[in-house]
């Protein structure tokens, strides 16, 4: 800008405004907040999520986000979060498990579908299950099993089949 | 020092005056804990599960750690039909090991506390409903003082004391005046089976709601301002050691504290200290400690374990059962063996080689330490709280008032959490650190340093008389026992390899369990469903085996075997039920279709099991394209006794039965060079979706007149071999070595 002055191109702003300075960080929404973050850029957002916010529902698989315990929504799609380093969210919308629920504390359709199936065994891969499925259900309102069977989550506790039960309970509005 | 969130302040506040407390420590799970005798005198005498605030709101007390089986609700709902709640307004809390003193001894408060072993519901249905019964005659005596009516005249209902008149008083009105009525002498009666509202009525996991908003706190999830975190390089063998370290790169990087080692100690037992060694990369956050980790520059030495591999340790056992040595333990030996063999009219043999298990529970090992000199404080995911608390009083000094140890819902167990290697590095770490310490273990280190499930090979011979009837079953089976290591002497190691009493013990006149055992570093431990699913496996294929040779249907062959109803002696006691047992083979077979047997294009396989006081069969229906092998049906009979919580007994069902199919189609530990090859889930083969079948048919047998036996492994052991049996019959291909789809698609 100091620049476009210095060439006369732009005229002298009114004194009494001081131009806001362009923000240091990363800016990004979280579950509809805005966050700005100005650490490392290459930070993972998995460890941002739980290790700054505290969100601690987007779980630790590995280093790669095998079994899809950390995925979270970004801009709608589901993906891992250890693998998206800050750098790529500028401007993004990510959305978490904390962030399925309305603000009213609605359930998600897929989460009450969960409840509803007893779709869960320990709990700990669950998370990634609801962020796959919301994402899933969004391109495929009706997914077939085939559509099912390609969701990239792993389950230890044996849940696999009651969560395809609450997913195709969730495409059906509700009706098992 | 105590701190109290103002919540929590106002809780306790609550408990003092207008709250009855029978008991619960633990307020609130989610703030740190408080010690117990600020609560005041009142907790103790009045029991230890059950809590009913002035609002209605009832908190119950799960003693054993929740791991996935459902063992918090079953636990809540058998205290909570017996007070007569109103479920919707209970919460359960997890408990963690509390001590007490009496007479100068330490006690535990809450007597049994494991989880993942199958013993919480049988437990809990020993000794647990006294407390809701209390909980419940207090809250009775002290309606009846407020309506003046004898208490027989009053009935309890869905959080409500009710009189003759239809006069209701809530709980929680009644909660302060009951908290001060001192508890009878002699225990309360319990409810007739008859008047249970909850008890055999299904209900969702108590904490769904926590699970699906991410809400849920694992022991991963414990945060704390002032904790560092610890990310650690193992050493790739056991008995290794550091040779060289180079921890400049490590401590430039921002964030990072400090590189620490840890090594085991040389005299404890396995399992209750760090399992090889270890450096430690303290630091401000995760992030930081792993790229810690990332740039440190170790060379490792290998100890003497650098040979071993599971190849051999295999080549091992194949050459001690090939020759004629003498068994490290002959398991039991009924009739002569040897005799009847000598009447054979046909001898039949196969040999069947299961390969070593990771437990690979979805949250990695962590722990929260906090180790003052006066105090400590942890996070513990396990399944045996107790032990964990042995393992920090051991290594801090501290008496068990000192110890406060939160257990927070556990991200799978399968046994690994039986053992507390990473709680005591978290204590060792605490112990080095001024600041508490959050230690987490990466993907790879969960794989690569785990107490794994020996990898096995049986030998199984079948003597068949003149008259095609079994003669003498001789089995004889080779594993490195899970014992080794954990202060057990060396003439007693095998007794955790086998049950002494498994089929088709009883079953033939003449019956030879022989046990070999094999040398290896690589660490064993306890696993879901052991030694039950690797017996189970040869055996049950080994029967469809014999009839096949015999051109029989292999239901039948196993309903001759099983004969009438009757009742087996089992050593150690109870006895076997020949007629339950044939009853679920029965009821599978029905729901698959069994007459289909010989003629569906899809192969079908059947197996049936006793453990631990009940019956379980799985049937299944497979089918294979090119190298597509497709779980078209799996159905699961079992007869467990009373079903405390239908819905979580069919979720332990039908989940063990996905378990234990993964484990069978795919996944393997193999050790080359003393190291553990699989360092991710995708290496270690655990199945997706799409392997698995769409639905698992599950059918309880009701039978209320029998306690609850214990639910979460039962389904383990006969899921494999009906596999392998229904793949026999879609493919003709037999298969003798797990995992199953690298074998078949080799034989294919």
């Amino acid at each position: 800008m100091a620049q476009l002055q210095d060439q006369g191109l732009l005229a002298n702003p009114d004194a009494s405004v001081t131009p806001e300075k362009v923000r240091d960080g990363i800016g990004l929404r979280i579950n509809g907040e805005d966050f700005r973050h100005t650490g490392d850029p290459e930070l993972p957002l998995l460890w941002y999520l739980r290790d700054v916010l505290r969100l601690t529902g987007t779980k630790y698989a590995d280093a790669k986000g095998t079994g899809g315990a950390d995925l979270v929504l970004v801009d709608g799609k589901a993906i891992s979060a250890i693998t998206l380093p800050m750098a790529r969210l500028a401007g993004k919308s990510v959305v978490t498990v904390e962030g399925l629920a309305g603000p009213d504390g609605q359930l998600h359709p897929l989460q009450q579908a969960f409840i509803d199936e007893d779709a869960i065994g320990c709990g700990y891969c669950t998370p990634g299950w609801l962020i796959a499925g919301v994402d899933l259900l969004r391109r495929k309102p009706h997914p077939s099993d085939a559509d099912i069977d390609s969701l990239p989550n792993l389950c230890r506790c044996g849940c696999q089949t009651r969560v395809r039960k609450a997913i195709q309970r969730a495409a059906k509005g509700g009706q098992a | 020092m105590i701190r109290l969130s103002r919540r929590r302040f106002l809780r306790v506040l609550a408990g003092a005056t207008g709250a009855l407390v029978v008991g619960i420590p633990r307020l609130d799970a989610a703030d740190a804990p408080i010690p117990a005798g600020w609560l005041g005198d009142q907790l103790y005498g009045l029991g230890a599960y059950v809590r009913v605030d002035a609002d209605g709101s009832v908190l119950i007390g799960a003693r054993d750690p929740e791991t996935g089986t459902g063992a918090a609700t079953a636990l809540a709902r058998i205290i909570a039909d017996e007070m007569d709640a109103d479920w919707s307004s209970v919460k359960v809390i997890a408990l963690g090991p509390d001590t007490t003193q009496v007479d100068g001894k330490t006690r535990f408060v809450y007597g049994h506390q494991l989880g993942g072993t199958g013993t919480s519901v049988p437990s809990a249905w020993n000794d647990l409903r006294p407390a809701g019964a209390l909980a419940r005659w207090l809250l009775l005596q002290a309606a009846a003082r407020q309506l003046g009516v004898p208490a027989d005249q009053l009935r309890c209902e869905a959080g409500h004391v009710i009189s003759g008149d239809g006069r209701r008083l809530g709980y929680g009105q009644l909660a302060a005046a009951a908290a001060r009525i001192d508890p009878p002498k002699a225990p309360v009666p319990l409810k007739t089976p008859d008047r249970f509202t909850l008890i055999g009525k299904g209900a969702g996991d108590a904490d769904a709601r926590a699970v699906v908003t991410g809400q849920a706190r694992f022991g991963i999830d414990h945060v704390s301002d002032d904790a560092l975190v610890a990310v650690l390089a193992h050493c790739p063998w056991p008995d290794g050691s550091l040779d060289r370290i180079d921890t400049a790169k490590a401590l430039a990087i921002k964030g990072v504290q400090k590189i620490l080692r840890l090594a085991p100690e040389k005299d404890q037992p396995l399992g209750t200290t760090p399992r090889c060694v270890a450096v430690a990369v303290v630091a401000e956050s995760t992030w930081a400690a792993l790229r810690g980790r990332a740039a440190l520059e170790l060379k490792w030495k290998p100890g003497a374990s650098a040979g071993e591999s599971t190849a051999a340790i295999e080549q091992q056992a194949q050459t001690q059962l090939a020759g004629d040595g003498v068994p490290a333990l002959r398991m039991r030996n009924d009739g002569d063996v040897d005799a009847a063999s000598k009447k054979a009219a046909r001898r039949i043999e196969a040999t069947y080689v299961q390969p070593w298990l990771a437990h690979a529970t979805a949250e990695p090992m962590n722990c929260f330490a906090r180790i003052d000199k006066d105090r400590a404080e942890l996070v513990v995911p396990t399944q045996a709280p107790q032990q964990a608390l042995a393992v920090v009083q051991r290594l801090t000094g501290l008496s068990p008032a000192q110890i406060t140890i939160r257990v927070p819902r556990v991200g799978g167990g399968y046994g690994r959490r039986l053992d507390h290697d990473y709680v005591a590095e978290a204590v060792m770490l605490g112990k080095m650190l001024d600041k508490p310490v959050r230690l987490l273990w990466t993907r790879e280190d969960d794989l690569a340093h785990d107490f794994y499930r020996s990898g096995s090979v049986h030998a199984m011979q079948a003597i068949i008389g003149r008259r095609r009837q079994l003669l003498a079953w001789n089995h004889r089976f080779a594993t490195a026992p899970a014992l080794a290591g954990r202060g057990v002497p060396d003439d007693r190691l095998g007794i955790a390899e086998a049950n002494p009493g498994h089929l088709p013990a009883g079953l033939v006149p003449n019956f030879r369990l022989d046990w070999y055992a094999l040398k290896a570093t690589t660490p064993r431990g306890p696993m879901r469903g052991m030694p039950d699913t690797a017996q189970a496996f040869a055996v049950e294929s080994f029967i469809d085996e014999i009839a096949h040779v015999m051109r029989e249907n292999p239901l039948d062959t196993r309903l001759r075997v099983i004969g009438e109803p009757r009742q087996l002696p089992l050593p150690g006691g109870g006895a076997l039920d020949t007629g339950r047992l044939a009853n679920v083979l029965k009821l599978a077979a029905e729901r698959i279709d069994w007459p289909t047997w010989l003629h569906t294009v899809n192969g079908l396989g059947i197996a049936a099991w006793y453990m631990d006081g009940a019956y379980v069969a799985h049937a299944m229906e497979a089918s294979m394209q090119g190298e597509q092998l497709t779980i078209e049906r799996a159905v699961c009979v079992a007869d467990i006794g009373r079903a405390i919580n239908p819905i979580g007994l069919e979720g332990q069902l039908a989940g063990a039965t996905l378990d234990a199919l993964g484990q069978a189609l795919n996944q393997a530990i193999t050790v080359r060079d003393g190291q553990v090859q699989q360092r991710d889930w995708s290496a270690y083969g655990l199945a997706g979706m799409a392997q698995l079948p769409n639905a698992v048919e599950v059918v309880v047998i009701a039978d209320n007149d029998r306690p609850p036996a214990g639910a979460s492994f039962l389904a383990m052991p006969t899921a494999a071999p009906a596999l392998a049996n229904a793949v026999f019959r879609a493919t003709a291909v037999r298969v003798r070595r797990l995992p199953l789809m690298k074998e078949l698609l080799r034989l294919l």
